[in-house]
């Protein structure tokens, strides 16, 4: 019993409960199974086929079946025809993380500690309009960013844009929708952060005359690390793979590497490319999470 | 404390709140948009903005049948895939919180993954599978299904699963001090303990069925939903009713999440 026991375990078990152990493991594994089998099924094993599928034989076509050649050329066809939209896709999921952070530490900030007894109700506001179709809201957007609509009339009143100046089928109109559309997964993770930060330490840095913004660099943002992690991942990983936004707000010229690998499997039916660009954006969101979160975790224990 | 101190002070209270109030009203903006265009009478299909008043888009929400079409098939898709989602995540955050196992760090991880991978490699990846195992040509309603119990599985264990972990267990060694059985125990405390997050899990599984796109998209071979139906009219000419359906989803979710508020503290006062 204990030389199986995961290091995490807690030591204090009562004898009583020692025996019933073994019929009680075996009941986790029951529970668990038609779920795991579910995940494992079509989670787990789909990922062994998207990367079957990007070595295929690319002359092959979904009619008269494909070849698994092992073409590793695929790769790198794959990467010298789309590394446009993949690039693109990354700058404009990280910019969209970028603003999404800004607005969603104002937000989370206020409900934490500045909403008092409206808190629960700031809450639920911050989800309400998430509740509407995503594809509604984005079409929303398109009229609102529209050439003769109220957002770019008043920006080109302030001459912030030219007279003949427009947002829609521009990187802005794509870059707002994606921050428009996953602020909720940025407030949500950051706000339980935030909440759990006991006031009095901020107070306690005031009180040790640190001004205002010395006091919540070197207390308040610390302590909200974790949440700035995750929120960060929450939104950047479904950006980065969204192309809803940049094809109702954008025009061919901001398309991403969801609307590539969507119409290679849909439209061109090119199996082997699409699995391949797959495979690629998987890998580089993995390696970039890795490296973010290492470094997230070394920089919070300085 | 400076009199500039506490003008610094005082600003920094209110401006926070009032940025942050200033993000929450941002993020209503398009909701107010969908309610307006849902009751627009458009001069023509083309031109998406708003003209005259009327109230045809709500007497007449299945002017298009196909849209009525699509929105009962995701209702549809919704409901099964959150029952099943549900009972599965379910069963499999009890096995997380309540047992102690081997491989319960891959089990954890296996249920994180699918909740940070990008839904487009979900969904071809999906697709790979389908058509390597020879179902390529019967995409629709069920691989649809399958695909949506997938992704919901994940958010049904972590809400579950916080809920659990959150409870006082004495409350469940008093019963069984009582000479309460394990099953009566299970039934009549642990049950209607963790009820709110099955619940809560079970809304979210709906509501992220209902509004997937891209996955969906992927395996639905000739099946469409509603979100489909909007990305196929999005191209050739938005009709006023689809942002009734909108403007529907919203009201009713919010009389929801009010509902099970009000209940919620109807029975917190019971208690005191």
């Amino acid at each position: 019993m204990t030389a199986v026991s995961a290091p995490t375990q807690t030591p204090t078990v009562q004898p009583a409960r020692r025996a019933q152990r073994p019929k009680r493991k075996l009941t986790a594994y029951w529970l668990l199974l038609p779920g795991a089998l579910w995940l494992g099924l079509f989670f787990v094993v789909p990922f062994y086929s998207l990367v079957a599928t990007s070595l295929y034989d690319p002359q092959g076509s979904v009619l008269t079946g494909y070849d698994m050649t092992w073409a590793f050329s695929n790769y790198v066809d794959a990467l010298q025809a789309y590394w446009r939209p993949l690039l693109r896709s990354l700058v404009y999921g990280g910019v969209a993380t970028l603003i999404c952070l800004v607005l969603g530490y104002v937000l989370a900030y206020a409900i934490a500690f500045k909403s008092g007894r409206w808190k629960s109700l700031m809450l639920v506001l911050v989800i309400a309009p998430f509740f509407t179709s995503f594809l509604v809201r984005t079409l929303s957007w398109k009229l609102l960013l529209s050439d003769d609509g109220f957002v770019v009339n008043t920006l080109q009143f302030l001459h912030i844009l030219g007279e003949n100046q427009r947002l829609l089928a521009t990187p802005v109109a794509v870059v707002a929708g994606l921050v428009y559309n996953f602020l909720p997964f940025m407030v949500l993770p950051l706000f339980a952060s935030i909440d759990k930060i006991d006031h009095r330490l901020i107070e306690a840095a005031g009180d040790l005359y640190s001004r205002p913004y010395v006091g919540f660099f070197k207390v308040t943002w610390p302590l909200s690390l974790p949440g700035v992690v995750s929120g960060t991942l929450l939104t950047f990983i479904p950006a980065v793979g969204d192309y809803i936004n940049a094809e109702l707000l954008g025009s061919p010229k901001q398309r991403m590497i969801g609307n590539t690998i969507q119409s290679l499997f849909t439209d061109a039916n090119n199996y082997p490319a699409a699995g391949a660009l797959s495979v690629i954006l998987m890998v580089l969101i993995l390696v970039l999470v890795l490296f973010y979160v290492r470094r997230a975790g070394t920089e919070d224990l300085l | 404390m400076s009199p500039l101190q506490r003008l610094g002070r005082w600003i920094g209270n209110h401006l926070i709140l009032a940025g942050g109030l200033l993000v929450l009203i941002y993020t209503f903006i398009p909701i107010a948009v969908v309610v307006l265009m849902s009751f627009n009478q458009p001069k023509s299909k083309l031109i998406y903005r708003f003209d005259s008043f009327t109230l045809q888009n709500w007497l007449h929400p299945c002017a298009d049948p196909s849209m009525c079409h699509a929105v009962s098939r995701s209702i549809q898709i919704g409901l099964l895939a959150t029952v099943a989602a549900t009972i599965l995540g379910t069963l499999m955050a009890f096995a997380l919180v309540r047992h102690r196992f081997e491989g319960r760090s891959a089990a954890n991880l296996v249920i994180f993954m699918p909740m940070a991978s990008p839904e487009i490699v979900m969904g071809s990846s999906l697709l790979a599978l389908f058509v390597a195992s020879g179902f390529g040509g019967q995409l629709g309603f069920f691989t649809i299904l399958i695909a949506h119990i997938m992704f919901c599985l994940s958010f049904v264990v972590v809400t579950v699963r916080a809920r659990l972990a959150g409870l006082d267990n004495n409350l469940e060694q008093a019963a069984m001090d009582l000479y309460a059985t394990e099953s009566e125990t299970f039934r009549r405390i642990t049950l209607p303990l963790v009820f709110p997050g099955i619940l809560g899990a079970a809304l979210l599984s709906f509501s992220l069925s209902f509004d997937d796109f891209i996955i969906t998209n992927l395996n639905a071979g000739n099946t469409t939903t509603f979100p489909m139906y909007v990305w196929g009219v999005a191209q050739r000419g938005v009709p006023m009713q689809v942002n009734v359906v909108g403007t529907l989803m919203f009201v009713v979710s919010i009389a929801i999440v009010l509902g099970v508020e009000i209940n919620r503290r109807r029975q917190e006062k019971a208690l005191v």
